[in-house]
């Protein structure tokens, strides 16, 4: 008969574990602790990937815990696939109990009215382009994208102090032209 | 945070036998057995013809139907503790053990002059009672050592177990019981030994969880 060299592994330490052999057992628990992750988080959906972490924990205490019911002269994988499955279906069964989604996952009922965005970011560029595009740049990037001046400067390969009197000298030109003439 | 659980366990690692599973759930059964059994001897005593009831065929059908029932009900158990256990056997076995006690009791019928003492003997009450009331203290030990062991299917393995308690509750009782009818044992018995079992069942489902 052909066996899996995972099986034939994973059985062996198993064998020498139920023996009391620590070191085995040790081997044996850090291997199952990776295949469980991978494990649990194919099975989650990203909602819950959090989750797959707990699910190994509590996945190998009870391998620990009865690990008397694995019968010796059966597949090993096989039992430890049955306990995995168990642990991931009692998981799901709880959380369709009380099914908890996170805070930030509730936010399409309050979502962005995109149209709106849409229409600011057109007249930003018509405004922007009427001065020179390294100033419009310098502009975008500290008064819309948030970045600091000091960032806006070492993209342009200028100095903090000429960024700032560029990005003072096309805020004004802007005020100049759109609000109305200077007051 | 895993790694520190790894090392936590495989510190508290004890070697574990061959055979601790069925150890521990035929320990809890003997013991549990015997608490049955000084129960039995309490409140009912032995049936006073005892002498003349074991030359009888049906001291033996009660004796042997009870005993089988608690014996397959002990090896579902065994099967359906462990996470990656199928019973299908032992169902099958009980079933058809059921099936020719009905045959004899329907051969016994057809030869009496008067039936219904035989259907409906005059202890169904006290069978219904006792039964379940000895199965108690074994189902009650079955459910602990499970705790310990891994039903995949909680519900399924509680029933295993009650019917194991139940048969064992039968058996015992069948000391103190003096009915003569094969129909008797096949319907009230058995349905002492279901009512068992579906305690177990339910009771499992709750406290087999793991």
């Amino acid at each position: 008969m052909q066996t899996d060299p995972t099986e034939t592994r994973l059985r062996g330490l198993m064998l020498a574990s139920l023996d009391g052999d620590a070191a085995a057992y040790r081997a044996l628990l850090s291997e199952l602790g990776r295949h469980l992750r991978s494990y649990f988080t194919r099975r989650l959906t990203p909602a819950f990937a959090s989750h797959a972490e707990d699910l190994v924990q509590e996945t190998l205490l009870a391998i620990h815990v009865r690990r008397m019911t694995y019968d010796r002269s059966r597949p090993f994988t096989a039992w430890l696939h049955a306990v995995a499955h168990h642990k991931f279906v009692d998981h799901v069964r709880r959380q369709s109990i009380r099914l908890t989604v996170p805070l930030e996952d509730d936010a399409p009922i309050f979502a962005h009215d995109d149209s709106a965005d849409a229409l600011a970011r057109r007249d930003l560029d018509v405004v922007l382009d009427a001065i020179p595009a390294r100033t419009g740049d310098l502009i975008r990037r500290t008064r819309i994208e948030g970045a600091s001046v000091a960032e806006a400067a070492a993209a342009h390969g200028m100095s903090e102090t000429a960024a700032k009197v560029s990005i003072h000298r096309g805020l004004k030109s802007l005020a100049a032209r759109f609000a109305g003439g200077p007051k | 945070m895993t790694d520190d659980l790894i090392a936590r366990l495989s510190a508290d690692l004890k070697p574990v036998r061959r055979t601790a599973m069925p150890r521990l759930l035929i320990g809890a059964l003997l013991v549990s057995g015997v608490v049955a059994a000084i129960a039995m001897l309490t409140l009912l005593g032995m049936r006073p013809d005892m002498e003349v009831a074991t030359t009888t065929m049906m001291y033996w059908t009660k004796f042997g139907y009870t005993l089988a029932m608690a014996l397959l009900g002990l090896a579902a158990t065994l099967v359906l503790a462990r996470p990656d256990g199928r019973a299908r056997w032992p169902w099958l076995a009980a079933f058809g053990l059921l099936d020719v006690l009905l045959v004899i009791a329907v051969v016994q019928l057809a030869r009496a002059d008067d039936m219904m003492p035989l259907i409906m003997g005059s202890s169904i009450l006290r069978a219904l009672t006792y039964i379940p009331v000895f199965a108690l203290p074994v189902l009650l030990a079955a459910l602990l050592a499970l705790r310990r062991m891994a039903p995949a299917n909680p519900t399924l393995a509680g029933f295993a177990a009650g019917i194991m308690a139940g048969g064992t509750g039968a058996w015992i009782y069948a000391f103190a019981c003096a009915e003569t009818g094969m129909m008797f044992l096949a319907l009230w018995y058995t349905l002492a030994i279901v009512i068992v079992a579906a305690l177990g069942a339910v009771l499992g489902r709750y406290l087999l969880r793991w």
